[in-house]
């Protein structure tokens, strides 16, 4: 890809330009942190004076920090030091040359997702120079979005071109002390996505990290951040349905909204990174911070997500209701089958008056898999009138696996009102018998009792998604039944 | 310290004594009191006296049948778990004894009464030991006057087809501090039902934990009545451990004042706890701007062939259902009165003893219009 190659180049001529000399490869740092990494990666991307003081302010509290352990998970102790925080995106001559060379179990599993054939190429990390078609629709893409003012762009692009708008929302939502992952991600981020829609502007579409080409190999500490101003519109989709390659074990990404009045943010997941063997070996860790603060009044922030892969899943994409009539939702589908952990919800902060929050969670657990829903709802003593409604259901696939639910209820202020309600559930013999004398198969079977169970998430899924999810679901119970 | 204690049950002390001496007082960074302080009681330091109560005495039946009671005494209620069940263990002096040998159905409810006075602490210690198929009602009942502080364990061992309902009746003075532990061993296909009713107290802690059997069927309910600045916190485990028993939990609190509630309601269903069907439901009334609410239902669940859910609510009184009684010409206090009445009927009408029934519909009455004659609120 010629941009790719063309800011690999640059790259590497900043490198000497800011006079670093360092007798390692052009595009690695070494393993470890310290904060001669963190100067060496802010250089490296060439950022202004204020972001690496916020990445060193970052390092130096994380360095006074512990590790969280209450988490309902359990993994081996990670190693800071042994990590490569920071390599540039990956030149052709690492990637596999053609999908001949790419893992078979992959392509079968692309080949049940539908996924066109180039498509394919790209996830698989195939090494691509034509431009094919997504690339060209991205192009048309980023003329429409420019047009109406609406910025769109890699994090470093965000940092070089928007710096006053970066220095204004960066860490307003997430702060770097927030949490040791969120402290970790404000130290060493390489990058992420930038979004901005201006006053009243309605996104016309879909924002997609998959139409950004250079979203590639951002590394495993993301940040994205976007603002929506008075009145702006937007719908943001993150990761998608196909498994991704990723040499990376642990991801620790920061994202950011702030809806200004009267505007709204949909986000959506889905993530299907690779959930680690049978046995439980590998996988990815998946420990993300995801909030978003309704800043203005009658704002909404929409969270859904979908989550099937990673060997620990570990989220709660939350919204800080501070607006007077502001809006959050969590939409959640979380599956988890062999030796995968999940521990994900949410936390809505109602600070504002007459503020709603709605969350829907749907955990599904197979094999040995683990799944536990943890939510927070909190009612501020300002929050006149703040209505909550929580469902969580839990469906059990197998003898094996667990379903776990914490949800925390704190209430404040008595004009509100607060529902939790949570189920468990299995998957009766009399609906399989039903449908098996319909001659259906047992997996098909189960297959569409699960996308039932799951349908309230998936109807707030952007349609294509929905569709592919529903796909999704089906290929990662695989061998759960009979 | 009770001089007929024997050996094996010397060690039990010394090990809670032991395990309290090195923990001390919970915190608030435990998760299990994460919402309770309880720094007024170690700061109160009351000395410790034996309770005074009315009922078979603990101390009296352990010099009489030594082995009935080191069969069970400290055996279920964990001092490693909780702190103030610790403290209890180490230093108990008496409390009430109740066996019920096999086959037997007694007919009258078993009263056991305790009465605090100021300035002291005590730790009651209550024993239950029900035989095979046998049935009793118990009732248990906390009151004093001044500060104090009561620390109450009671271990309920049900046996096997027993049929055991307890009603504990926490009627404390307005500035005592109240902790108490209920743990409940249920065997095979036995019955049990618990009401835990809290009216009084300044800072109270409830833990009603029952461990169920096959074939069990257990059931929790409670009441919470908070005004001023009480603070009333209930937490309960139900713990499904073997298949086929059903569990039934009620919570419903109302809270006025500037009081604060706090639910905890835990389920656990073990690996092998098949056809556990469980239900828990956690519901809260909050009539005054100043009340806080911090409810936390959990489910943790191991077996797939199960049905468990869980529920909890915080609200106020419904505008439309006072409309409706006040369109019908009933005042607005009096409407008031006759819905929260009703809300709190609900716990109160599942009691198998229709004196108590009546016992608490009458105090709850009395409360709220003492409630409002005082304060001006409620409750």
């Amino acid at each position: 890809m010629a941009s790719q190659l063309s800011s690999i180049e640059t790259l590497a001529n900043q490198e000497y330009k800011w006079g670093f000399i360092t007798d390692i490869e052009a595009d690695t740092v070494p393993a470890g942190l310290n904060e001669d990494i963190i100067r060496l990666i802010s250089a490296r991307k060439n950022e202004p004076e204020f972001m690496l003081e916020w990445r060193l302010k970052a390092y130096r509290h994380w360095l006074t920090m512990e590790e969280p352990t209450w988490a309902n998970i359990h993994y081996p102790p990670i190693n800071y030091q042994e990590i490569i925080y920071y390599s540039a995106p990956k030149t052709n001559k690492d990637r596999p040359k053609s999908l001949d060379e790419v893992d078979p179990e992959l392509l079968q599993t692309y080949e049940k997702l539908g996924i066109p054939l180039h498509e394919r190429e790209a996830l698989a990390g195939v090494a691509v120079d034509a431009v094919f078609d997504s690339v060209s629709v991205a192009t048309t893409f980023k003329g429409k979005l420019s047009e109406l003012g609406i910025i769109f762009c890699s994090f470093s692009e965000a940092v070089r071109d928007h710096p006053q708008l970066v220095k204004k929302y960066l860490g307003s939502v997430v702060p770097p002390s927030d949490n040791f992952f969120a402290a970790l991600n404000a130290a060493v981020f390489t990058d992420g996505s930038f979004c901005y829609i201006p006053k009243g502007v309605r996104c016309p579409m879909e924002l997609s990290t998959y139409f950004r080409i250079n979203a590639k190999d951002t590394g495993q500490f993301e940040r994205t951040l976007i603002v929506a101003e008075d009145g702006a519109h937007v719908s943001y989709l993150e990761g998608c349905t196909a498994p991704v390659r990723d040499e990376n074990q642990l991801h620790a990404a920061v994202v950011e909204l702030v809806a200004l009045n009267n505007a709204t943010i949909k986000y959506s997941t889905v993530q299907n990174w690779y959930p680690g063997d049978k046995e439980g070996k590998g996988g990815i860790y998946n420990f993300v911070t995801k909030r978003g603060k309704c800043l203005g009044a009658n704002s909404k922030i929409s969270w859904t997500q979908v989550e099937t892969g990673s060997a620990i899943t570990w989220k709660y994409p939350s919204c800080l209701l501070m607006g007077d009539n502001s809006v959050g939702e969590f939409y959640s589908v979380a599956l988890t089958n062999n030796y995968q952990q999940a521990d994900t919800g949410t936390k809505m902060i109602h600070m504002g008056r007459n503020t709603r929050s709605t969350i829907v969670s749907k955990g599904i657990s197979a094999g040995r898999g683990q799944n536990t829903y943890r939510g927070a709802v909190k009612i501020l003593k300002g929050a006149e009138g703040a209505r909550n409604y929580s469902q969580c259901d839990s469906m059990l696939l197998g003898d094996k696996c667990g379903a776990h639910t914490f949800p925390y209820l704190e209430v404040k202020n008595t004009s509100s009102s607060v529902e939790h309600e949570a189920s468990t559930s299995k998957i009766g013999e009399d609906q399989i018998f039903y449908c098996r004398q319909r001659g259906i198969s047992t997996e098909d079977a189960v297959g569409m009792i699960v996308n039932g169970f799951c349908k309230e998430v998936f109807r707030e899924l952007p349609m294509e998604f929905a569709v592919e999810a529903q796909k999704l679901l089906g290929v990662s119970l695989e061998g759960s039944v009979g | 310290m009770m001089a007929a204690a024997t050996s094996e049950l010397q060690e039990i002390r010394r090990r809670a004594a032991e395990s309290f001496e090195t923990r001390g007082y919970p915190t608030k960074r435990d998760e299990e009191w994460k919402y309770t302080s309880v720094s007024a009681i170690a700061k109160a330091q009351f000395p410790a006296e034996a309770p005074s109560l009315t009922g078979n005495s603990l101390r009296t039946a352990l010099e009489q049948h030594p082995g009935l009671i080191e069969e069970h005494l400290g055996r279920y209620a964990s001092s490693e778990e909780n702190a103030f069940v610790a403290l209890n263990t180490a230093h108990f002096e008496d409390g009430a004894f109740l066996h019920v040998p096999r086959n037997t159905v007694v007919e009258e409810p078993v009263w056991i009464d305790y009465t605090a006075v100021p300035d002291r602490t005590t730790h009651p210690r209550n024993l239950i030991v029900v035989g095979a198929n046998s049935q009793v009602r118990i009732v248990e009942r906390y009151r004093g006057s001044g500060r104090y502080f009561t620390n109450a364990v009671t271990e309920i061992v049900a046996g096997e087809n027993s049929v055991v309902e307890h009603v504990k009746l926490e009627e404390e003075s307005a500035q005592s501090f109240h902790v108490a532990t209920i743990q409940v061993h249920q065997a095979r296909n036995s019955n049990f039902k618990s009401h835990n009713i809290s009216f009084g107290g300044l800072l109270v802690r409830n833990d009603v934990n029952a461990v169920l059997s096959t074939g069990c069927e257990g059931t929790l309910n409670g009441l919470y009545l908070a005004t001023g600045k009480q603070h009333i916190d209930n937490h309960t485990a139900l713990d499904h451990a073997a298949p086929h028993a059903a569990s039934h939990e009620l919570y419903k609190g109302i809270l006025d004042g500037i009081s604060t509630g706090v639910f905890n309601g835990k389920i656990y269903v073990r690996k092998d706890a098949q056809k556990t069907d469980a239900k828990q439901t956690n519901k809260n009334l909050v009539l005054s701007p100043g009340a806080t609410i911090n409810t936390k239902p959990e489910l943790q669940i191991l077996a797939d062939d199960v049905r468990c859910t869980h529920g909890a609510t915080v609200g106020q009184l419904d505008e439309e259902a006072l409309f409706y009684l006040r369109a019908r010409g009933i005042g607005e206090i009096e409407a008031r009165d006759v819905l929260i009445y009703a809300f709190a009927r609900d716990v109160i009408e599942r009691i198998g003893i229709p004196e108590i029934r009546e016992y608490l519909e009458k105090a709850l009455f009395e409360r709220l219009v003492f409630s409002r004659q005082s304060s001006g609120g409620a409750l």
